[in-house]
């Protein structure tokens, strides 16, 4: 049973990091898909198999927290835990996170821990493929 | 005395200390800024390439500036009831350096990847201002950023001065800067946020 990761970021360097990081958890990861933004990233949950999501907020074209909206009120994707990884920290924009329905939150800078802690609760009973 | 005590009291000598930023619910004092930049600089390098920084005295300097050695830059924009700008500027060969030691692999020219990665720098310095600077003067827009790679050109800001907080990473310099004004002629209803 494979976890197949989707990360939304237009950061290159962010999506190789997390890759790194997914890597180096005993976690059976199977497909790490990667998009800039959540325009991209919506079009590869309509071809793919995603059990958890990574994503940015400040984003072009679309970003973390309108990708968030789409993903939760789509009843096929709705289930999924999205964890935001965000500079993003106020307390507004955390809040206006959760109330979107994002399972977590990661202020950027993180380390390899904080994003291992944040991701161990949301895959508890996800759907692997 | 850590780098952000050092800062403050450093900077009270300088002449940033004479003036202030002014909005129309709170002012901000230039010191302050220097100190979330350099609190954010401090965070970012430690967290993200175990990388330890020493600042040098923070300055003024004219919104016009000439840069005839080969540089990295980023820029990035804030825009809310305060607009402005954060630069980060540094050598091709310290740009090599960070975006290595970020990424865990050895990169020796200044490539895609890392531009891509002073310009995410650049965006968790920042973004982390802005987040210190949100809490005195409500919510700010932060722009993706730009990274330009080149010589023998000029930056020019909207404001007055940038602040400049110069740090050293691995014996090479890096520069902080930002600039940041009132905005007194455009309303940003969505997100300006009053305080009480």
């Amino acid at each position: 049973m494979k976890i197949n990761v989707l990360i939304v970021d237009d950061s290159a360097a962010i999506r190789k990091i997390l890759t790194r990081v997914l890597s180096q958890t005993d976690l059976p990861w199977g497909d790490v898909h990667e998009a800039g933004d959540g325009v991209e990233a919506l079009t590869i949950l309509k071809s793919s198999e995603v059990s958890l999501i990574l994503s940015d907020i400040n984003m072009p074209n679309m970003d973390g927290l309108q990708f968030l909206t789409n993903v939760r009120a789509n009843p096929q994707w709705k289930q999924i835990p999205v964890i935001m990884i965000s500079t993003e920290g106020s307390e507004t924009k955390v809040m206006e996170a959760v109330e979107l329905g994002a399972s977590n939150y990661v202020r950027k800078p993180f380390t390899a821990d904080q994003i291992k802690e944040k991701i161990l609760p949301c895959l508890k009973g996800v759907a692997t493929s | 005395m850590n780098l952000s005590q050092k800062l403050s009291q450093d900077f009270s000598e300088d002449c940033l200390a004479a003036t202030s930023l002014r909005g129309k619910e709170t002012m901000l004092d230039k010191d302050a800024i220097a100190r979330f930049m350099l609190s954010a600089a401090e965070e970012t390098f430690a967290t993200m390439l175990g990388l330890q920084i020493t600042s040098g005295k923070p300055s003024g300097e004219q919104a016009e500036t000439a840069i005839h050695v080969e540089r990295v830059v980023a820029l990035i924009g804030l825009a809310g009831s305060y607009n402005g700008t954060g630069m980060i500027s540094c050598s091709p060969a310290l740009a090599c350096k960070l975006a290595s030691e970020m990424l865990m692999e050895s990169l020796s020219a200044v490539d895609g990847e890392v531009l891509d990665a002073i310009g995410e720098l650049s965006n968790m310095i920042f973004g982390n201002v802005k987040t210190m600077l949100e809490q005195q003067i409500g919510q700010f827009g932060l722009s993706i950023p730009t990274i330009i790679f080149g010589r023998n050109f000029w930056t020019r800001s909207f404001g007055e001065h940038w602040i400049v907080v110069p740090i050293e990473v691995n014996e090479c310099d890096l520069d902080l800067r930002m600039c940041l004004l009132p905005n007194s002629t455009r309303s940003f209803s969505g997100l300006h946020r009053k305080h009480s």
